[in-house]
């Protein structure tokens, strides 16, 4: 009952998650949403009260307590502050139209996206919105190297601003895209500067809504990025693949089709499609099993899947061991069935994931 | 609406209905009056002549405790606030930060604490104040029935504080995230609500544990029945009932379940002299349950908001509910 769903999950509040490594942007960018005339109101959580104070919103300090589950599931975790203050800003309800979550630059934002997925009563009247994470243009590429949280956040986005692009030059812009692309090449990515974007980039993109997931294609190919006039220039090639198959360790610049391209070793994407129809009696239970033995090392999963006879598009997403897939919609007269899937984690068993989906062709 | 109960005996005709804007979170007598508390500023004190609203906190009411002759509540605006029977407010204490007030207690002996974050305070009868800081964020309190004594729920178990003392508090250990606590009547058991779906009780003689699952959801309220031989609690969609009539607690022992419904419990309060479980549903059902038969009675028609209020006159001679969506009543007994 799609149009059911739908309807629950407008009733809920949006929430925002914005994350990124100290210093990039975050409170400038919260700061431009919140000082737009849009007319909303906003609950803003965020870890310590900065220089954030606008009259007509909410602040609420939090203490960024991650809580262990007791289910058995070793990456279970939970922002205990957050199931606390969501449920006393309930008590309020209809005052804002949405929560802003700002997290420290050295939060993981995994615990953030499983609260309201784990917790009945966060899930009951929220919804996660998406995971906006702020990237320092000049500085990105050291932290990859040296902050493992700055690289989780990347993964983990669903929007990226690359921000302070006015710091560096187009090569090293270029050199730090390719990096970011390396681990995460679904994000929607925007440059910017002083973290100026349009608000509806930000805000409203239900990245976690079943119902919204239309298509799994990496950014940059259909990427409608302002300023998107670096080196590759803007005929994009579309014969560079993403999944073209890497073994760890081998050569990590490559130049193939004009866009330069970087691995990174410990965070990838692992991108499958097929269009011969699936078997949903195999796939579904090795979905299970993945995450249920992968999840720690799974960040982020999102599918469409075509199932065999089945009328209807099939759709999932995931952050590590929490999976929440349903049947969306008819697939529509002349749409490709074609089943595609993604994978986002740290040292993923690619060869076991590409061999199981393979083996659960119908 | 369809009476999902028809044979249930009723009482829904001697309902005395309410109507707040807002939310309800809460319901206390003071000596013979309702007062509800509104997620919101204020309390609703509601005899059957005049209804009268007293606005006590600029922001969102997180917690409320009340003894019968006031109630205590803690605020978002850091306040923690004393309202008498009259009706006269009082400011007992404001957080220097102004953090949210998150759980308030009251105590046998005129004792009343609160928390604000990871610091619990008391502030006993003579007015003196004692703080606390918790290893990680309060997320419950209970003053012991006897004895000065506090414990104070947070992540990895539970801590009973004696504030009039300088040792450290004594812990009670287990893993994970207790989101409430509240002691047996007796006072030789506690019990907290966890994250997961379960309830996690020590034996105070001891620290012997016990653990309360099978639950459908967080367990949100849980009260002991007036003898203390059963904890009846929500989260299934029937009433879960807890033997504690023996030492050992439900140990061993299976729960009493009663009550079935389309939605799962809500709240639970207990008569204060009757084994009667009060039970609030998640579609706004109100029955009465006999512990020792299961019979029931209609207070309630379900097809509403979640029940979020219950409670019971210290006679027992009065009910009052509040739902979600701000709809409540009274019925007299």
């Amino acid at each position: 009952m799609p149009e059911k769903s739908q309807e629950r999950t407008q009733d809920k509040l949006p929430v925002t998650v914005l994350t990124g490594y100290l210093g990039a942007g975050k409170t400038t960018l919260l700061n431009r949403i919140l000082s737009e005339p849009h007319g909303k109101k906003y609950a803003v959580i965020v870890n310590e009260f900065g220089e954030i104070g606008i009259d007509n919103d909410l602040v609420v300090n939090a203490d960024e307590e991650v809580f262990e589950m007791n289910n058995g599931c070793i990456c279970c975790t939970v922002r205990g502050d957050l199931v606390r203050i969501i449920e006393g800003l309930m008590r309020r309800k209809g005052k804002f139209d949405a929560i802003i979550v700002e997290t420290t630059g050295l939060a993981d934002p995994a615990p953030v996206a499983q609260t309201f997925f784990m917790d009945e009563n966060v899930g009951a009247k929220t919804k996660l919105d998406a995971v906006v994470t702020v990237a320092d243009a000049k500085w990105l590429k050291d932290r990859l190297k040296d902050a493992p949280e700055a690289k989780n956040q990347i993964a983990f986005a669903d929007v990226i601003l690359l921000n302070k692009t006015d710091l560096v030059s187009k090569d090293e812009l270029a050199d730090v895209e390719a990096r970011i692309r390396g681990i995460n090449p679904y994000a929607k990515l925007h440059h910017t500067q002083r973290a100026q974007i349009p608000i509806d980039q930000v805000l409203d993109r239900n990245a976690f809504d079943l119902d919204r997931i239309l298509e799994i294609e990496p950014d940059f190919l259909g990427a409608d990025d302002h300023d998107h006039d670096h080196h590759h220039g803007h005929d994009h090639d579309h014969h560079h693949h993403h999944d073209h198959r890497h073994s760890p360790g081998d050569g990590h610049h490559h130049h193939g089709g004009g866009l330069k391209h970087f691995h990174d070793e410990d965070m990838q994407s692992v991108s499958l499609r097929t269009d011969r129809p699936l078997n949903p009696e195999k796939f579904i239970p090795w979905l299970q099993d993945l995450v249920a033995k992968d999840g720690p090392s799974i960040l982020r999963c999102k599918g469409i899947v075509a199932f065999k006879d089945d009328p209807q598009r099939f759709v999932f997403q995931g952050v590590h061991m929490i999976l929440d897939g349903d049947h969306q919609r008819d697939w529509k007269d002349g749409e490709k069935r074609e089943s595609r899937a993604v994978f986002i984690g740290k040292k993923l068993p690619e060869e076991k994931i590409r061999q199981g989906f393979e083996a659960s062709i119908a | 609406m369809t009476d999902t109960r028809p044979d249930t005996p009723s009482l829904t005709d001697k309902v005395r209905p309410l109507k707040v804007d807002g939310t309800i979170v809460g319901v206390h007598f003071l000596k013979d009056t309702p007062v509800f508390v509104l997620g919101e500023s204020a309390l609703l004190f509601a005899p059957s002549d005049n209804e009268k609203r007293i606005a006590i906190h600029a922001g969102a009411i997180l917690a409320s405790a009340s003894d019968g002759s006031r109630i205590v509540t803690g605020g978002d605006d850091g306040k923690v606030v004393v309202t008498s029977a009259g009706g006269a407010t009082t400011v007992v204490a404001t957080d220097s930060k102004k953090r949210w007030i998150d759980h308030v207690a009251l105590g046998p002996d005129g004792a009343l604490a609160f928390s604000a974050g990871k610091t619990a305070t008391v502030i006993n009868s003579k007015g003196e104040t004692r703080t606390w800081a918790a290893p990680s964020t309060v997320a419950g309190l209970a003053f012991a029935p006897k004895g000065f004594r506090l414990a104070v729920a947070h992540y990895n178990g539970v801590s009973l504080w004696f504030p009039n003392s300088q040792a450290a508090p004594e812990k009670l250990e287990w893993k994970g995230s207790h989101l409430a606590v509240a002691f047996s009547p007796d006072g030789k058991f506690i019990v907290t609500a966890m994250q997961e779906p379960t309830l996690h009780g020590w034996r105070t003689s001891d620290g012997k544990h016990m653990r309360m699952s099978g639950y459908s959801a967080r367990v949100r309220s849980y009260h002991w029945t007036y003898d203390g031989a059963f904890l009846a609690t929500s989260g299934f969609e029937q009433l879960i009932l807890w033997p504690f009539d023996g030492k050992d607690g439900p140990m061993g022992k299976q729960p009493r379940i009663l009550a079935p419904a389309q939605t799962r419990v809500a709240m639970v309060a207990c008569h204060p002299a009757a084994p009667v479980v009060a039970t609030g549903y998640a579609d706004g059902l109100v029955l009465l349950v006999r512990v020792d038969d299961g019979a029931e009675i209609l207070a309630r028609r379900p097809g509403g908001a979640p029940v979020t209020a219950l409670g019971w006159h210290p006679k027992g001679s009065q009910l009052a509910f509040g739902a979600e969506d701000g709809e409540a009543g009274t019925i007299a007994l």
